[in-house]
């Protein structure tokens, strides 16, 4: 007995704040794992990434829609086709950006925060014109739909599975690209010495543009999974950008593995407190804790050694 | 130091200029309700002042200022609460004398760390006090460490976030989202009635022409020079034997102070405190305003909070659809176009062409000119 639930109960009620935990660190390491890239290997401040990931969310919306109108035999793979669609438009968004941008305020990074935060009050507008103010969700094909239920009293949805699938193959599929591929080893190689870099021939500003389109189309695939578990509205991205910031802080800016761990623990400690105590308490508790941690520890929980 | 040498013949122009047109042009020409509008623009000025010192000179950009702003405007916003939460005026609540949303909450005492706030002596000590002393914690444990710049800014921007959230979390104690509201009387004296909202104004541009004074006198001061020397190279500053982060600390406890006292104001004036003066979006804000004016001009800082605000009202008014893409545009305009912001279209145009035309002046446009941010402090 532990308070006034049995052992299994409350084993039970742990099993499942744990899940909605998980669900909730999808998110993050979704959302985190862009902003990494950003801000880890380049050092800017992208406070628009919200609305790159929203840009994905609306990317899916209508591909659901054009699916249903046209293509209804094929509405149950939409989902894939959407999210590539949603990588390459916000890439894409990123690139120009990037370009017209980014590349003269390298070495202000101040500055790139006051001005990617403009872009994001722009791109926000823009959505509320073009899209209209109201939130929009997308129809889920039926095979995400409904649970499985491991006991009587654990059910898992299955949309929440498929998002830590697709969580799981990104994250795959960006330490591949970071670790194993040349323009990875590109990447790197900019971030710990941009002159020699620049020396043995790696065009470093074209590196530049590529990694940042790449943080963007993740987080445009990164709104396409969040549609699956929550609903889109112009601003949906702002609420997220400072816990996905404190992420990748906490987890220490240039390491991946560290934005992981930063991510699960973050999320955890709040789903797990959120039973406990009301939401709003628990995210305080949460997110002093983390600042607290970052006061004692600036540099965060994993951190790569870089000779300057 | 003596107090004509505390500025230079132009900046005394200027300063002049500004004290003329805020004491006497304003009130003189338009009306009480649009000078109420005037005065809660400037309430924001105290913040673009304080931000100059700390972010232009000091090279510290804290996105968390709407936390100090708030927070004064809080401790004002509990003094007034509990002076119109007279027994009398709650008489229908199930538990008088309490403010009306605490009762609302059912809780039927007020917590003991309001009771202070009875007294006007120790409010007005709190509104400078508190935030200065959260400055001091935050700063004292992130300079230590030597953490600046983007790290700095997402900390303090974090702090935003998680205060929001707890006033609008702990409804019975804060007021929750709609904040502290139905403010009346100032130790008796009703602040809602026109010749209260002059008296106010001019108590603003007062208050807020000293915050200028005190803030130029810290920045011709030697303090003022090593802040410049900090923001530019941190470790040669540190290597000549002083001890950076205490000068950090203090900066950013001054600029907290400033804000403060805008916030106070803001309440006075306004006659309601909520939490949508303190978060993410309202601090990021408080930059621009700086950065319009320029960011390492005080006076600049002073008609940039006006500006943006009154640009604000009057497109949010009319075309509420274009003030975000506005907004916007101004952030990445003025970060990208005009760093120095308005003061530095001043000296880089206006200036030149005023010493064209009274060659006397020129002497002055050339010091105008040496003290403008070089672009190699912008690279920082």
């Amino acid at each position: 007995m532990i308070g006034d639930y049995t052992y299994v109960e409350f084993s039970s009620i742990l099993a499942m704040q744990g899940f909605a935990g998980l669900s909730l660190f999808s998110v993050f390491v979704l959302m985190a794992l862009g902003l990494a890239i950003i801000f880890g290997q380049m050092g800017v401040i992208n406070m628009a990434h919200g609305e790159f990931m929203i840009l994905g969310a609306y990317v899916t919306y209508f591909c659901s829609l054009f699916f249903q109108e046209y293509l209804p035999s094929l509405f149950g793979i939409y989902f894939f086709i959407a999210m590539i669609l949603a990588f390459f438009v916000s890439g894409a968004l990123g690139v120009v950006v990037e370009w017209l941008m980014i590349r003269h305020l390298y070495k202000r990074p101040l500055d790139t925060l006051l001005a990617t935060w403009g872009l994001s009050l722009i791109l926000q507008q823009f959505y509320r014109s073009v899209f209209g103010a109201r939130e929009v969700g997308v129809t889920l094909p039926d095979w995400l739909l409904g649970s499985i239920s491991l006991t009587d009293i654990i059910d898992v949805p299955i949309n929440g599975l498929f998002v830590m699938a697709i969580t799981l193959t990104i994250t795959l599929g960006v330490a591949f690209i970071m670790y194993k591929s040349t323009w990875g080893k590109q990447i790197r190689a900019v971030v710990q010495n941009r002159t020699m870099a620049g020396a043995v021939g790696i065009n470093t500003k074209m590196v530049d543009r590529m990694t940042y389109g790449l943080g963007c189309g993740i987080a445009g695939v990164a709104g396409s999974a969040f549609t699956m578990i929550g609903s889109t509205g112009p601003t949906a991205g702002q609420l997220y950008i400072v816990d996905t910031f404190l992420v990748v802080v906490f987890g220490g800016a240039a390491s991946l593995l560290g934005t992981i761990a930063s991510a699960f623990t973050i999320s955890q400690a709040q789903s797990t407190m959120e039973f406990f105590m009301s939401g709003s308490t628990a995210k305080v508790l949460t997110l002093l804790t983390v600042v607290g941690i970052l006061m004692l520890r600036p540099q965060g929980l994993f951190t790569l050694k870089i000779r300057r | 130091m003596n107090i004509t040498r505390l500025f230079d013949r132009s900046e005394w122009l200027g300063f002049a200029a500004i004290a003329a047109i805020l004491l006497i042009l304003f009130p003189s020409v338009i009306d009480i309700f649009r000078l109420n509008l005037v005065g809660k623009y400037l309430t924001y000025a105290f913040v673009a002042v304080g931000l100059v010192l700390c972010w232009g000179h000091g090279g510290i950009l804290s996105l968390g200022q709407g936390i100090f702003f708030g927070l004064g405007g809080y401790c004002m916003a509990m003094f007034l609460k509990l002076e119109a939460s007279t027994p009398e005026n709650t008489s229908i609540q199930s538990t008088p004398g309490i403010p009306d949303f605490m009762d609302w909450n059912q809780l039927t005492e007020l917590p003991w760390w309001w009771e202070p706030f009875n007294s006007l002596a120790f409010t007005i000590v709190a509104i400078i006090v508190v935030p200065s002393i959260l400055a001091f914690i935050i700063g004292q444990a992130m300079f230590q460490r030597r953490v600046g710049g983007v790290y700095f800014a997402i900390i303090t921007q974090a702090i935003a976030a998680i205060l929001t959230i707890l006033i609008v979390g702990q409804q019975g104690y804060t007021g929750g989202i709609n904040g502290i509201t139905d403010l009346r009387t100032l130790l008796g004296w009703d602040i809602r009635t026109d010749s209260a909202k002059y008296i106010l104004y001019f108590v603003n541009v007062i208050l807020l022409l000293g915050v200028v004074m005190i803030a130029q006198f810290v920045k011709v001061s030697k303090f003022g020079r090593l802040l410049v020397a900090m923001r530019d190279k941190e470790d040669r500053v540190r290597f000549s034997g002083y001890n950076v982060s205490d000068f950090k600390v203090f900066i950013f406890c001054l600029a907290a102070a400033f804000s403060a006292i805008g916030g106070a104001m803001f309440t006075l004036q306004v006659g309601f405190m909520s939490p949508s003066f303190v978060g993410i979006v309202p601090s990021i804000e408080m930059v621009i305003f700086a950065a319009v004016g320029g960011r390492l001009s005080l006076f600049g800082a002073v008609i940039g909070a006006l500006l943006v605000n009154f640009a604000k009202t009057t497109f949010s008014e009319t075309f509420p659809e274009l003030w975000l893409f506005a907004m916007g545009g101004l952030f990445i305009a003025v970060v990208m176009a005009f760093p120095n912001g308005l003061a530095g279209i001043y000296s880089t145009y206006v200036k030149p062409l005023i010493a064209r035309i009274l060659p006397n002046e020129q002497k002055a446009a050339n010091a105008a000119q040496a003290t403008k941010v070089p672009t190699k402090a912008l690279a920082e």
